[in-house]
């Protein structure tokens, strides 16, 4: 049974309508909880975000108070906020960028106050049109109201939020891409070391880069107190995720949910949440984290959505993405076209990640589309080993960033998984399913 | 001379101003490019050159990285159709292939009226309304074809003109308010309060 009890900690005010308005937001709260932070000094604030243990909620699941204490020692700052969300089928970022843009600035301005940084840069996917305009129009209310610009409330605290639009580029999610495209550059990612930018970010200088649902549960850590954020979820995993259900589900969706406490097979069966699938049809395969992930069989349903979790199921969780393919679907289609996604996205700078993924959307599309071969198999395995070698979970690095050794996760998952579909393709002379 | 119109020259002239280095500015002022010509014109993109202290070759090379800067004109509507994974699912790319006949179009071309071009785009992150069809980057959520086609219908009529504007996805973000404070007393104010900082952990 779905456990559904825990508080609801960035999404409560999206059961309104007009959660995105200034009305809504301070009739519900809001900016109490910055009003308090600017009380506090900033250390303590910072303090309260450690003992909520707060993973970052973008991808990595880096602790967000670590981030910040390793920036503390070092001089000038940036606080630059990942709104980019582009993994394929993640969107809860862009369901809190839409729905509740107040809550966001304000988790964003706590975040300044307690790393005394004076300049933030909201960086927005530039698909999200009607995201920048609401969070444009959320810092444009703070300014009004004092709770952005010179002197917020009255304290000794000046702030300066710039949204920044994106232009289309996957990588740009890579925090030191973002950084690359913020600096007006192609979306290149940095080579490493230095591996964080709380080191060397935006014009050289120390920056820390979080997430726009990290930020989003700021309000809430600093109204109710980390240990009351941390006493949720379990182990690692504290307090409550967003979950993007996508794929073959009845009710696919944005899901809060206490962290670790769910399993997937609560998220996808609860009437609640997934509500099931369809009539006579049953789970094949699960994306859990994002396509960069490591796929899940039937025979996981019962894995706790938790960080650890399922890493220790050699998977990740990633950026609270889940997709479900019943068994009506062809998973030979679903991973060539997660090919054909690396093929297109990568940037290019590295050569096992560029050569690789095409040559593998290559093979993979003939498998597909007919044309397959037997062999192919095994070549497909063997490229998959060059760009992650012994595709190990987590994988092997041969290249600046995680892109490449992302792409063999579902060319290695379903090969492994699902063989006998592969060699049905190939019998078949192509698609099955067509 | 500018090429950008008066009202569009002082937006970029702003948002120039918000980042310590200029050429910071070189997305927001590509998308400004692309709100007034429709397309990053060789005039436009000189002028972003101008705005940002580089080449116009250094600013080409940089808007040729992203996918929603277009080097060549396109159609007044430009319809992104998702087709990745949780797209594919819901039936992005048989929806693309319908959307292909409906606007007279190859995917990645315009249509002959020059209203319509078509693009089969990488995940739009709406997938909980899959599959997913942004038009001039608004999502429209026409998830089937006959849905589609009269979402088209009403393009052509010009009935959707408040929910789809026009291009440039910053066409109606305008950004009031600010930091009234200078950059030097910005600096200070950072300095002391770094100060500050590093005095209490001598001392602790």
């Amino acid at each position: 049974m779905a456990v559904l009890d825990a508080p609801r900690i960035v999404s409560a005010r999206t059961e309104y309508e007009d959660s995105h308005t200034l009305a809504r937001f301070l009739a519900t709260g809001g900016n109490d909880a910055l009003r308090k932070a600017l009380t506090m000094h900033p250390e303590a604030v910072a303090a309260e975000v450690d003992a909520a243990s707060l993973l970052g909620r973008g991808g990595a699941g880096f602790p967000a108070g670590r981030k910040w204490s390793m920036l503390r020692r070092s001089a000038i700052s940036y606080l630059v906020v990942n709104g980019d969300e582009s993994e394929p089928a993640t969107f809860k970022d862009h369901f809190l960028v839409e729905r509740d843009p107040h809550q966001l600035v304000e988790g964003v301005t706590i975040a300044a106050y307690a790393l005394q940084v004076s300049q933030v840069f909201i960086f927005l996917r530039g698909e999200f049109a009607l995201g920048l305009e609401r969070v444009q129009q959320a810092v444009n209310d703070a300014y009004e109201t004092g709770a952005l610009g010179n002197k917020i409330f009255g304290s000794n605290f000046s702030l300066d939020v710039v949204v920044h639009p994106g232009a289309g580029a996957y990588i740009c999610g890579e925090e030191t891409s973002l950084i690359e495209a913020l600096e007006g550059k192609r979306g290149f990612p940095r080579i490493k070391p230095p591996f964080f930018p709380a080191v060397t970010g935006l014009y050289g200088e120390p920056t820390v880069v979080n997430n726009v649902e990290t930020m989003s549960n700021l309000p809430w850590i600093v109204l109710h107190g980390g240990a009351a954020f941390a006493a949720l979820g379990q182990g690692r995993s504290t307090g409550t995720r967003l979950f993007a259900l996508a794929g073959q589900v009845n009710r696919p969706g944005v899901y809060e949910i206490e962290m670790a406490k769910n399993t997937f097979r609560d998220l996808i069966f609860d009437p609640a949440l997934g509500g099931g699938l369809a009539p006579g049809r049953s789970v094949k395969a699960i994306i859990p984290g994002g396509v960069s992930a490591p796929w899940f069989s039937p025979d996981q349903l019962d894995v706790p959505l938790g960080q650890d979790e399922v890493a220790e199921q050699g998977s990740m969780l990633g950026s609270g993405s889940v997709v479900v393919l019943d068994d009506s679907s062809c998973v030979v289609r679903a991973a060539w076209r997660i090919t054909k996604f690396f093929s297109r996205e990568s940037c290019g700078q590295c050569t096992p990640c560029r050569e690789g993924s095409g040559w593998i959307e290559r093979a993979m599309y003939r498998l597909e589309h007919g044309g397959g071969r037997e062999e192919d198999l095994d070549l497909l395995l063997d490229l998959c080993d060059n760009i992650a070698p012994g595709l190990t979970w987590p994988p092997q690095q041969t290249t600046i960033c995680v892109l490449g050794p992302s792409i063999p996760s579902s060319v290695n998952s379903a090969i492994s998984m699902f063989r006998d579909d592969f060699l049905a393709h190939v019998r078949h002379g192509g698609c099955p399913h067509d | 001379m500018s090429h950008f119109r008066v009202e569009l020259r002082q937006r970029a002239e702003e948002l120039v101003a918000l980042y310590p280095r200029k050429r910071s500015a070189m997305l927001p002022l590509l998308h400004l490019v692309q709100e007034q010509d429709g397309y990053l014109s060789a005039a436009g993109i000189a002028e972003v050159a101008e705005l940002t202290g580089t080449s116009a070759a250094d600013v080409r090379g940089t808007a040729a990285f992203y996918d929603m800067f277009h080097l060549e004109p396109v159609g007044k509507y430009v319809v992104g159709i998702c087709t990745n994974v949780a797209c594919l699912l819901a039936g992005g790319q048989e929806l693309l292939e319908h959307a292909s006949e409906t606007l007279g179009c190859a995917v990645g071309a315009t249509s002959d009226d020059h209203l319509f071009t078509l693009e089969e785009t990488e995940c739009l992150a709406d997938c909980d309304r899959a599959p997913c069809v942004q038009v001039n980057h608004r999502y429209v959520r026409t998830t089937t074809a006959p849905a589609f086609d009269a979402m088209v219908a009403d393009l052509r009529e010009g009935r959707l003109d408040a929910d789809v504007p026009a291009h440039g996805t910053l066409i109606r973000v305008r950004r009031s308010g600010g930091l009234r404070v200078s950059r030097e007393e910005l600096a200070a104010e950072r300095a002391s309060a770094r100060a500050e900082r590093e005095l209490r952990e001598a001392k602790g």
